[in-house]
């Protein structure tokens, strides 16, 4: 049970730090071993389907359970130089879907190059968004922008009340994603089969797990169409991810141990062979990879090949990385808890929703 | 008897089939059955869980319904409501019997 407020200091963000914190918690344990014992290690890759680029950690934003820790005052933005080795490996290893993140990729200027080229070579591009960045002035033409190039957006809601996704979001985060969800729906997204994917994620609002997807799914449709007139294609369910800004709030609200005892509990070992790490590479705003964005932000990166460098957007060694040894931790029981998590909703056959 | 429930306590409610393994069976299929999606969803189920915890005043019973609430997609209002019912009925067993009570001020009095 929690036990009120840790009086700790901060955590400084440092990913040493964080790995330590996660690696302490003596009730826990370590994920490595409960995959072992379910005969699922090591995990490895099992070939690139998506090569998902954070533009960097800046953002108009600072919810609370997010792992980047971005916000306003952060200065890590992907250059131009990185962006175009990104549409290099896109095009040269031949790898179908681009998955856009940040931050909010809004705020890093290269972002409408990135998606035109790889529209140009006919790929499958998503844009992750927290929607409210889309009412600034200078980013108000990229919803149209998205449009016009046939972007998937997938959009932050936490819930589909105000008091919910403000509280976790910040003051009046719930109305401005309203307006942006309403012009995504006058052109054209979230509509009948076949137009343009508008897909919703929903994070819990604290320390507990996600509801069965497509509960809270038919929930979210419901309420926003009868309450709100907004329409959309998927609900996606993600399982907050103890790291960053959240394993902050997790230490220092004495939550962290009995979630990751929470997660644990609930290991699902059908969901780690359907984990998203074994099937896509994560590039930082550096150019380092990662097998995924959670591992980025605990500076957990790929090695490249045998040299045991870490690999690098300009050194894309496709061979080995297709077939890598995915590293984990324990933050890892976040993505085999219950139902599974990714980021593409849950991942468990009881959870999976048709598109 | 400041502390004589404890949050920890509820991790030992399977101990209560140390001594009667075959019932401690029998409940928890009948209750795994009871919480399983129905005619009720699982979500409308935890919430009314959350009321009769409330109503019956458990410990253990709000802190694991509040989570399962919370896991089940409900918001702080849903739950904040369905403790409104808990009380509004517990309220109004109370004051409902006052007809008992008029009806026996009835019988003794002129």
């Amino acid at each position: 049970m929690a036990t009120g407020l840790n009086m700790q200091p901060f955590l400084s963000g440092d990913s040493a730090e964080q790995l330590k914190l996660l690696r302490d918690q003596t009730g826990v344990q370590p994920f490595v071993d409960k995959l072992g014992e379910n005969g699922l290690y090591p995990l490895r890759c099992n070939g690139i389907s998506v090569l998902q680029v954070n533009l960097g950690k800046v953002c108009n934003m600072a919810c609370k359970h997010c792992h980047v820790d971005a916000g306003p005052d952060r200065k890590e933005s992907m250059s131009l130089e990185i962006v175009e080795r990104c549409l290099q490996v896109l095009d040269g290893a031949n790898i179908p879907v681009l998955d856009i993140t940040g931050g909010a990729p809004e705020l890093n200027p290269h972002l409408p190059l990135l998606i035109k080229e790889a529209v140009k070579m006919k790929r499958r591009v998503m844009v992750r968004t927290n929607l409210t960045v889309l009412e600034q002035d200078q980013n108000y033409h990229l919803v149209e922008y998205y449009a016009a190039h046939g972007v998937e957006v997938v959009a932050s809601l936490p819930y589909y009340r105000e008091s919910n996704t403000d509280r976790q979001r910040g003051r009046g985060a719930f109305i401005a994603s309203l307006r942006v969800l309403r012009r995504l729906n006058s052109l054209g997204y979230g509509g009948e089969q076949g137009g343009l994917l508008l897909n919703l994620v929903y994070n819990p609002g604290g320390a507990f797990l996600p509801p069965a997807q497509q509960a809270i799914e038919a929930e979210f449709r419901r309420e926003l169409q009868s309450r709100q007139g907004i329409t959309f294609n998927q609900l996606l369910t993600i399982t907050n991810v103890p790291v960053g800004r959240f394993l902050n709030f997790l230490w220092h609200s004495g939550n962290l141990e009995n979630y990751l005892q929470r997660l644990a509990a609930v290991f699902n070992p059908a969901a780690a062979p359907r984990a998203m790490c074994r099937g896509m590479i994560s590039v930082g705003w550096d150019g380092t990879l990662y097998d995924c964005d959670f591992n980025q932000m605990l500076g957990l990166a790929c090695r490249n090949g045998q040299a045991g460098h870490p690999a690098h957007i300009s050194s894309f060694n496709l061979e080995f990385l297709q077939q890598r040894e995915v590293l984990l931790d324990n933050h890892c029981y976040a993505c085999t808890a219950g139902s599974g998590s990714s980021c593409g909703g849950a991942t468990a056959d009881s959870c999976r929703t048709k598109k | 008897m400041g502390d004589y429930y404890k949050s920890d306590d509820l991790d030992k409610f399977a101990t209560m089939g140390e001594e009667a393994p075959e019932l401690w069976e029998k409940f928890m299929q009948y209750y795994g059955a009871v919480f399983a999606e129905g005619a009720l969803s699982a979500r409308e189920k935890a919430l009314m869980a959350l009321a009769v915890a409330h109503a019956l005043q458990c410990p253990y019973c709000i802190d694991a319904y509040t989570r399962e609430s919370l896991e089940k997609g409900a918001d702080r209002e849903q739950m904040t409501e369905a403790v409104h019912v808990a009380a509004a009925i517990r309220g109004g067993a109370a004051l409902v019997h006052g007809v008992q009570m008029k009806n026996m001020i009835n019988k003794l009095g002129f």
